[in-house]
C-alpha cells in the first residue's frame, strides 16, 4: 500500500475516534460504569455496624427470587407492560390516521391529544387522582348519574393496576401519536392513489401499504414504550405508593422502596442488574429480529 | 363516427376555490388510440386525466367511459390503469408483489395471477428483477414496473400522467417507443398527459393542446402542426415553434393581423432578392442543420433552418423570402382565419 493511502486511513480513524470520543466518554462516565459497579455491588452483603461487607456472590439474587413480594411486583410488571404497550401504540396509530385525515378542526384534535404529554407526570397523577377519588371524584359522580355504587378504584386490588395502567396509557398515547403522524406525513399521496385505482379499499390500503411503511416507526415506539413500562413509576407514587397490599408494585418502585425505605442497596442492585439483563435480551429481539423484517425507505 | 366513443367527456369543469381548474372540456376518445393531452404547467392536462381517473369528482359535466357514466363513480369502478408520474410504486414491495397488487385486491386466484405477472415481465422487460425493491432498481426499470403494473389487469384504458418526466433524454426516446409499441400490440386506449410537444407529436394518434383550462384544439399531430386553430398552438406545436409577424410588416394582409410562418418555409436569397431583410441574433448547431434566428421588427421567433454546419456572424443582414401559401394568418384575436 502506498503512504499516500496510509496517510488517508489514518486520518480517516482519527476522525473517527473524535466523532467516537464525546459520546463514549458520557456514556462510559455514566452508564457502563455504573452498571458495573453496581453489578459489582449486587454481590455483596448488606453491611451493618456489626457485619461489615463481605462478598457472597449470588446470594442475593436467590435471596430474590424467594421473595414472594419480588414475584408479585414481576407479575405486576409483566401485566403492566403487556397492556400498556400494545394498546398505547394502538391508540397512538389510531389517533394519528385519523387526526391525518382531512378532519375539521385538524390542529385542534392534534393539540387535545398531545396535552397529556406536555404535562408532567407528577401533575398529571395528581389530576387523575381527582378523577378516581372515590365519592368526589369525576368516575364516581359520573357513575352516580346512572345509580352506580361508589368505587375505590385506587384503594382496592382488584382495580389499582388497572386505575395505573390507564393513566400510563393516557400519557403515553399522545406521545407516540407525534411519531406516527410524521410517519404518516412521509407516506406520499400518490400511494393512496395508486392504490384506489387497484381498487384497494381504505383498509386494504392501511394494512397492506400505511402499516407496512411504518413498521420502522411502531419499532422506534415499541422500544420506548418498552422502556417506558419500566422507568414509568411516577404516578404510583401519587396515586397508590404501590398498595393495597403491593397490587400496584413495579419493579422499578419496589428498587427504589429497597434502596430509599429499607436501605437493601445490594438487594435493589441484584434487581437493577435483573432488570437491564431483561430488557437488554428484549431489545436485542427487537432490533436483531424485526428490524429485518422492517422496510426502512 | 359509427361507434360511440370509448370515453367521453362532456362539458367537464372542475374549480377550486372558485379558482379554474379545468372548463368546458368536451372530447371524444375512440377506443384503440393513443390521445395526449398536451400543454404548458398550470394548463388543466393533470386535472382533466385524474377527473378521467377519479381521483378528483368534477364540478359541472359528464365522462362516460365505455356507455357508462362514471362521472361520480370511485376510481376503482371504472376499469382503467394509471401510470404516475412519480410511478407511485409500494416501496416496502418486491416487483412482483407490486404489479400483482391489483390482482390480490381484485381476488384474482394465484395460478392466473402468476401468469398474469409473468405475461406483464416479459412484456416489459422485467423478467428476472421479480424479488428486488424499487430501491433497488434503475429509473428506468422502475418505469417499466409501473408500465407493467398499468397492463397487468388488461384494462382497456390506460392513463399516463408524464410517465417519462424523470428519465434521461435517450431513455426517454426510447421508452417512448416501448410504449406506443405496447399501446398497438395490446391495442389498449391511451390518455398521455405531457407538457414536452415532441413526446406528444410522436406519439399520438389524437393532440388535445390545452391552456389555462381550455382546449385549444384537438386532432392529429399534422393538423396542429400545418393547421393551427390559433397563434397559442402555433407557437407551442413545433421545433422550432411558428415565427409570428404583424401583418403591417408584410404588404397586401391589411392591419391588425398575425402572420405565422415556419422556419422550414423561409429561404435566404441573395441581397435585393427578399421580402424582408432581417438581422442574424444568433446560430444554433443542431446537428444536421443550423438554426439561425433572425431580428426584424414587428415579428418574434423569426428563424431560418441551414443544412449542416454554417453558422452566420451575429448582426450579419441577410434577406428571406418565402411562399404565400406556406403562410398561416390570424385574425386579431389570434384565431385562424380560413384558408
Amino acid at each position: 500500500m502506498s503512504a499516500h493511502a496510509n496517510l488517508e486511513r489514518r486520518r480517516q480513524a482519527i476522525y473517527g475516534w473524535l466523532l467516537l470520543s464525546p459520546a463514549a466518554v458520557l456514556l462510559t462516565l455514566f452508564a457502563f460504569y455504573p452498571s458495573v459497579a453496581t453489578l459489582w455491588s449486587s454481590m455483596f452483603s448488606r453491611g451493618t455496624r456489626r457485619k461489615p461487607t463481605e462478598f457472597v456472590g449470588t446470594e442475593n439474587y436467590s435471596d430474590l427470587f424467594a421473595d414472594p413480594t419480588f414475584w408479585i411486583v414481576v407479575k405486576n410488571n409483566l401485566l403492566y407492560a403487556g397492556i400498556t404497550i400494545p394498546v398505547s401504540i394502538f391508540i397512538a396509530l389510531s389517533m394519528a390516521l385519523w387526526a391525518n385525515g382531512k378532519i375539521r378542526a385538524r390542529g385542534f384534535v392534534r393539540t387535545a391529544y398531545f396535552t397529556p404529554t406536555v404535562l408532567p407526570m407528577i401533575a398529571a397523577a395528581n389530576l387523575w387522582l381527582f378523577f378516581y377519588t372515590p365519592g368526589l371524584g369525576v368516575l364516581d359522580q359520573i357513575g352516580s348519574l346512572f345509580g352506580l355504587p361508589s368505587v375505590n378504584w385506587l384503594g382496592q386490588p382488584e382495580t389499582a393496576l388497572w386505575a395505573i395502567i390507564i393513566v400510563t396509557i393516557w400519557k403515553e398515547a399522545g406521545f407516540f401519536m407525534i411519531f406516527y403522524l410524521a410517519a404518516l406525513q412521509t407516506i406520499p399521496e400518490d400511494l393512496k392513489e395508486a392504490a384506489d385505482i387497484e381498487g384497494a379499499s381504505r383498509w386494504t390500503y392501511t394494512r397492506r401499504i400505511v402499516l407496512p411503511l411504518l413498521m420502522p416507526t411502531t419499532l422506534f415506539i415499541a422500544v420506548n414504550a418498552m422502556i417506558n413500562s419500566v422507568k414509568l413509576i411516577d404516578h404510583l407514587f401519587i396515586l397508590t405508593k404501590g398498595g393495597p397490599s403491593d397490587a400496584s408494585k413495579l419493579i422499578l418502585y419496589y428498587i427504589w422502596e429497597m434502596a430509599f425505605a429499607f436501605f437493601d442497596a445490594p438487594s435493589a442492585a441484584a434487581m437493577t442488574i435483573m432488570v437491564i439483563a431483561v430488557l437488554g435480551i428484549v431489545a436485542a429481539v427487537q432490533f436483531f429480529y424485526l428490524d429485518k423484517r422492517t422496510h426502512y425507505q | 363516427m359509427t361507434t360511440p366513443p370509448f370515453v367521453k367527456l362532456d362539458g367537464v369543469a372542475k374549480r377550486w376555490n372558485g379558482q379554474l381548474g379545468v372548463e368546458g372540456i368536451t372530447l371524444d376518445i375512440p377506443e384503440g388510440s393513443f390521445t395526449a393531452l398536451l400543454g404548458p404547467s398550470g394548463c388543466g392536462k393533470s386535472t382533466t386525466l385524474r377527473l378521467l381517473a377519479g381521483l378528483e369528482l368534477p364540478d359541472e359535466g359528464k365522462i362516460l367511459i365505455d356507455d357508462r357514466d362514471v362521472t361520480t363513480s370511485a376510481a376503482s369502478d371504472r376499469n382503467l390503469s394509471m401510470v404516475f408520474q412519480s410511478y407511485a410504486l409500494f416501496p416496502h414491495l418486491s416487483v412482483a408483489e407490486n404489479v400483482m397488487f391489483g390482482l390480490k385486491v381484485r381476488r384474482v386466484p394465484k395460478k392466473e395471477r402468476l401468469e398474469k405477472l409473468h405475461r406483464a415481465l416479459e412484456i416489459t422487460g422485467l423478467l428476472g428483477l421479480e424479488d428486488r425493491k424499487p430501491g433497488e432498481l434503475s429509473g428506468g426499470q422502475r418505469q417499466r414496473v409501473a408500465l407493467a403494473r398499468a397492463i397487468v389487469a388488461g384494462q382497456r384504458l390506460c392513463l399516463m400522467d408524464e410517465p417519462l418526466s424523470n428519465l434521461d433524454a435517450k431513455l426517454r426516446n426510447a421508452v417512448r417507443k416501448d410504449i406506443k409499441k405496447l399501446q398497438r400490440d395490446l391495442g389498449i386506449t391511451v390518455v398521455y398527459v405531457t407538457h414536452d410537444q415532441t413526446e406528444a407529436m410522436s406519439m399520438a394518434d389524437t393532440v388535445v393542446l390545452m391552456k389555462d383550462g381550455h382546449i385549444q384544439q384537438v386532432g392529429a399531430p399534422e393538423d396542429l402542426y400545418s393547421r393551427p386553430n390559433n397563434t397559442f398552438v402555433a407557437e407551442f406545436v413545433g421545433a422550432p415553434p411558428m415565427a409570428l409577424l404583424e401583418s403591417g410588416v408584410l404588404g397586401g394582409f391589411g392591419e391588425g393581423k398575425t402572420i405565422g410562418i415556419r422556419a422550414e418555409n423561409i429561404q435566404i436569397v441573395p441581397k435585393g432578392d427578399g421580402r424582408m431583410r432581417c438581422t442574424v441574433t444568433e446560430s444554433e448547431f443542431l446537428g444536421a442543420e443550423t438554426l439561425i434566428g433572425l431580428d426584424h421588427a414587428g415579428t418574434t421567433g423569426l428563424c431560418v433552418l441551414k443544412p449542416g454546419l454554417s453558422m452566420m456572424a451575429e448582426g450579419n443582414e441577410i434577406d428571406i423570402t418565402f411562399n404565400d401559401e406556406n403562410l398561416h394568418v390570424f385574425d386579431a384575436a389570434g384565431q385562424r382565419l380560413a384558408g
